[in-house]
């Protein structure tokens, strides 16, 4: 690793100053990511500004018939929150599923979504529930916030302070996880508001990272059954061909996934 | 170069170091205690892990500056004195391990997971699932299971003995 300075910020508006400040700075969440980047040299900010120790961007409160969640919440914090078991049952057990218990223990919600690694399971959740990321400049919906592998609409030092997520009437999360690496292969996330609609978000397969199954989501909206969902796949054009899997059985690891979690949901 | 500061194994310590310091390379260079080990350097192996504030992390992917402040415990601390900790003891008496070079880290994921599910509330297969980020080379898995779930059940008997 480079040499770096290393900063704890104690309030969001001493990040954004620090941030300000610094050369080439960067902000730090859990460091699940950003840490290993930065050994292997791909990454190599001047400064590093601690988010996770900021009050008011910590914790996880009931938001009308939702929650919302500060952007430095663990995934640990998430997954063990009776809050989010009770509203959204599969937001709760997708944060359980990721990576292993010591990568839960540090990593955060905030760096997750703004790494946008299209294997990463938080941004399924938050299309399909069609969530709010509230930063320090503005709110952004879910759809617009995701615009492309490890892309997003962040600006530069751009700071994400919480998520506010939507109830959902019924919720799930199913994914396939790599053997090794326990990121998604394929993931579905779905969610059936409180007006009947449904939406069918899909992570790991797809080249542009998560995306949504029109198709599924009119099935389901008419039927909410396993069956529903069964003869559906996404175009194999579109989705990630790795050394872990061809774009063919990806198309077909979604189905199977939507499946399940239309199963557990 | 800051100065870090931090309770290590119930003292308190403090010594300059570089921002780019790991917390492994501070627990193990600056502070000369080698249980804690590193395997892969990737985030991947849990030979590293110790426990931050009461939480198992991995000591690799974590600098010494986000420690600082913290309560922080290595394999060195669990021990009472000459008595091992009943999961030490549980490793030993089940055979829960071979080269060893993993066991520090399996001890301390396995002492994190017994807090967290509580004494006595594990099973063989919640084991397995809490042990996806241990890696081990020799065992086959099966007798570090066994340890953990003896260890397990026996600390909830002393919680009963002890009301
Ligand atoms: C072994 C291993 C297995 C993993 N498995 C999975 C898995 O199965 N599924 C999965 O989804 N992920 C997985 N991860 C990734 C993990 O979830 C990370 O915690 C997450 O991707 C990054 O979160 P972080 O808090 O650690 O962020 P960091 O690593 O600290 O930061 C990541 C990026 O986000 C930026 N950032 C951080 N916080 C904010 C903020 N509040 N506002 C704006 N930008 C911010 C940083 O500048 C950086 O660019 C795994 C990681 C490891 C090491
Ligand atoms: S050395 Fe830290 S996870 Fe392998
Ligand atoms: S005992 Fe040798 S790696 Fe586990």
């Amino acid at each position: 690793m480079y040499e770096t300075n290393y900063h704890r910020a104690g309030s969001i508006a001493e990040a954004a100053e620090l941030m300000a400040k610094a050369e080439d700075g960067k902000l730090l969440g859990g460091g699940q990511t950003l840490l290993p980047t930065m050994k292997q040299r791909l990454a190599a900010p001047s400064d590093l500004v601690d988010v996770t120790k900021i009050g008011e961007m910590n914790g996880i409160c009931e938001d009308g018939d939702g929650v919302a969640i500060g952007a430095a919440t663990t995934h640990a914090e998430v997954a063990a929150s009776d809050l989010v078991k009770q509203k959204i049952p599969g937001l709760a057990s997708l944060a359980g599923g990721i990576g292993d218990p010591a990568v839960r223990h540090m990593g955060t919600l905030g760096g997750s979504i703004a790494n946008n690694d299209p294997a990463a399971d938080y941004p399924a959740a938050l299309v399909a529930l069609g969530a709010i990321v509230k930063t320090n400049k503005r709110d952004l919906a879910a759809e617009e916030f995701f615009s492309g592998m490890f892309e997003t609409a962040l600006d530069e030092d751009e700071i994400v302070m919480s998520v506010r997520f939507p109830g959902a009437s019924a919720s799930a999360y199913s994914k396939y996880p790599n053997p090794a690496s326990r990121y998604a292969m394929a993931g579905v996330f779905v969610a059936k508001a409180g007006d009947g609609s449904v939406k069918v978000a899909v992570t790991g397969a797809g080249q542009d990272g998560v995306f949504r199954m029109p198709e599924m989501e009119a099935a389901l909206a008419s039927n909410f059954a396993p069956d529903a969902v069964a003869g559906i796949a996404p175009d194999a054009d579109g989705l990630l061909s790795d050394i872990h899997g061809s774009a063919a059985y990806r198309a077909n690891l979604v189905t199977v996934m939507a499946k399940r979690a239309v199963a557990a949901a | 170069m800051s100065k870090v500061s931090m309770v290590l194994n119930g003292k308190s310590v403090s010594a300059d170091a570089e921002d780019r310091t790991l917390l492994v390379s501070f627990i193990r260079e600056v502070r000369g205690l080698t249980g804690t080990h590193v395997g892969c350097d990737t985030s991947q192996c849990g030979a590293c892990v110790v426990h931050v504030d009461g939480k198992a992390v991995k000591a690799c992917t974590m600098l010494a500056a986000q420690a600082d402040g913290a309560d922080v415990v290595t394999i060195e601390g669990l021990a009472d004195g000459t008595a091992l900790h009943p999961v030490q003891a549980a490793f030993r008496e089940h055979h829960g391990l071979q080269c060893g070079f993993c066991t520090p880290g399996m001890i301390m994921s396995a002492v994190d997971m017994i807090n967290r599910h509580g004494p006595g509330n594990l099973d063989e297969k919640t084991i397995r699932h809490e042990l996806e980020g241990n890696i081990c080379r020799c065992t086959g898995y099966h007798n570090i299971v066994k340890a953990i779930k003896a260890a397990s059940d026996q600390m909830a008997g002393m919680a009963q003995a002890a009301e």
